[in-house]
């Protein structure tokens, strides 16, 4: 546990992980390390288990084979320390999740107040910042319901980073939104990676991957098929599977 | 709900209907005959002796009740909506009262005694129905929380235990468990007094129900607000209390408001333990000299009269809670 957080590198690695839901087997055999500051994009099509590979990051779900570390500590079922993990691990979820009975500054300020031990100033202080970062400080007041689709997401960004986290995982941030403001996440999103953040992301924006990703993960049937820089990954794919996805996607 | 913008015309001004509606209501008040009553009086300078005038005189008395009727509907169905909502409560209670009235009481016998018995009724029975009923609600309440949680809790002991006793308290009717805790603890050596085992029995039966209602309030919550929580690190308990609970409370709080107000009239049943509340009194004030139905009929009135306030208060919290979200 007595980690000096920083200096754990990769940040995430797995080990030969696989994960099954009953019969079906959505994740065989992973080998993945990412490094700190690293910007990961996974994409692949829909049922090649990049969700489910994303979501065993921070144990929404369990993996069943194999190891998992995150900043240097075992994901496995006994585990008593879920909670410290995940709080520096932040999620953003393509249905936003925002807590509706709550404002958006409330949103913001829930996790450092209430699990970080940050008084309410403090956090207050902290919540208006990163709104003002993601742009959308007017809101504080409103309600999630009050917002638009591509705000909302923001919000989700900003309730995230305000836990300060050394991680963010985004799982298609962008899918449920209406075509207009899926620019206005992606540009969040590249500052946060201009700003030194580790990302890994699930997403279908190729754009956002060739302009923001250090590597690109082509997953299919539970395998990471193929990855690459975006470089060589638009440009010269190596597998079958993933010339087929990169034609569908880009034409 | 939603209502549609294309509006029909009025039932009641379609001619086709009005006919429909007047025959068959005709037809009704010439099978009943109510030639013998006070409308038969009212019209015997057109139709003679009531008591002689046979057919005629039932047709005619039909018909005229028919035209008050049809005529009365027809004049509401021309205002607004508001009002024809007062006039046709008004109506109904109007009705209600004749149909008291007709009993023939001894309305004079409510007010009669030194104190009065209606004064005994709400100062002693109103005071101990409220009492019992707030004490077995706020009983009611936390058992159900806790129900719930346990129902929708992994451990087999948590979930057996509550499904038991959900099952248990839901199975048996709530009169027989108020016997059953009454005359049963003692032979388990426990000594427990009326008013007690009475709120025992109301807060177990109706946390059994309120339990169902809270369950199904904490799982309409989409999975996403679980999810988001968990991944902010937020443990169990923290995650019911502020995130899942005051989503559930505007969804729960109708059906829970429904459970309020059956317990206030079930509370009644404790009578059967001696409990001086409005139900034993009224049985016990109108015994004496048999005016029974007097003081059952105050009952009923006081009754009444709680379930809308209580109804009251629940519209009031509800139009709160759509406010905030």
């Amino acid at each position: 546990m007595a980690n000096n957080d920083s200096e754990v590198n990769p940040i995430i690695s797995l080990k030969s992980v696989s994960k099954w839901y009953d019969d079906f087997q959505a994740l065989k055999n992973i080998d993945l390390e990412i490094k700190l500051k690293e910007k990961i994009v996974i994409c692949g099509p829909s049922g090649s288990g990049k969700s489910t590979l994303i979501r065993c990051l921070n144990r929404l779900e369990a993996h069943q084979e194999g190891q998992i570390h995150v900043t240097g500590i075992e994901l496995h079922e006994k585990m008593k320390d879920i909670d410290t993990v995940r709080q520096d691990i932040g999620m953003v979820f393509q249905s936003f999740n925002l807590f509706p009975h709550l404002t958006v500054l409330e949103n913001c300020m829930a996790g450092p107040n209430w699990v970080r031990g940050i008084n309410e100033n403090e956090a207050k202080d902290r919540a208006m910042a990163l709104l003002k970062q993601v742009k959308i400080p007017e809101q504080a007041d409103k309600y999630p319901e009050q917002l638009s689709g591509g705000q909302q997401q923001r919000v989700a960004i900003a309730r995230s980073l305000c836990m300060q986290p050394k991680v963010m995982l985004f799982d298609e941030p962008t899918s449920a939104l209406d075509p207009e403001m899926v620019s206005e996440v992606l540009d969040t999103m590249v500052e946060l990676a201009k700003s030194g953040m580790t990302m890994i992301c699930v997403t279908h924006e190729m754009g956002f991957a060739r302009q923001v990703a250090d590597r690109i993960i082509f997953m299919d049937e539970g395998e990471i098929v193929e990855q690459n820089t975006p470089e060589e990954f638009f440009n010269n794919p190596q597998n079958d599977r993933t010339k087929a996805f990169l034609d569908q996607v880009l034409s | 709900m939603f209502v549609d913008t294309v509006i029909e015309d009025k039932a009641l001004h379609k001619p086709v209907f009005l006919i429909g509606l007047s025959v068959t209501v005709l037809a009704i008040f010439f099978a009943f005959n109510f030639t013998n009553t006070i409308f038969g009086e009212f019209l015997s300078p057109v139709i003679g002796n009531p008591e002689e005038s046979g057919f005629f005189g039932r047709l005619a008395v039909s018909f005229v009740l028919t035209i008050l009727f049809v005529g009365n509907l027809l004049l509401i169905s021309f205002a607004r909506l508001k009002i024809q909502i007062l006039i046709v409560w008004l109506e109904l209670f109007i009705l209600f009262l004749a149909f008291a009235y007709s009993f023939d009481l001894e309305i004079a016998y409510i007010f009669s005694g030194q104190p009065s018995k209606i004064g005994l009724m709400i100062s002693k029975g109103l005071f101990t129905t409220i009492y019992i009923s707030a004490v077995s609600i706020a009983i009611a309440t936390a058992i159900a929380i806790v129900g719930a949680i346990a129902k929708l809790s992994n451990n087999g002991f948590a979930y057996a235990i509550a499904s038991f006793y959900t099952s248990l308290f839901r199975g048996l009717p709530l009169l027989l468990q108020i016997y059953l805790i009454y005359m049963g603890l003692p032979q388990l050596g426990f000594m427990i007094d009326a008013i007690p085992s009475g709120i025992a029995a109301l807060s177990l039966c109706y946390g059994a129900y309120m339990t169902e209602i809270f369950r199904a309030g904490i799982q309409s919550i989409p999975k996403g607000q679980w999810e988001a929580s968990r991944a902010l690190g937020f443990p169990f308990g923290l995650i019911l209390r502020k995130i899942i609970l005051p989503q559930s409370v505007p969804i729960i709080i109708p059906p829970t408001g429904n459970q309020f107000i059956a317990m206030l009239k079930d509370s009644s049943l404790v009578s059967v333990l001696g409990i001086w509340e409005i139900m034993f009194l009224a049985k016990k004030l109108g015994a004496k000299d048999f005016n029974h139905l007097e003081m059952l009929l105050t009952a009923a009135m006081i009754y009444w009269v709680l379930t809308i306030i209580l109804e009251m208060i629940q519209a009031r919290i509800e139009k709160k809670y759509q406010q905030k979200t």
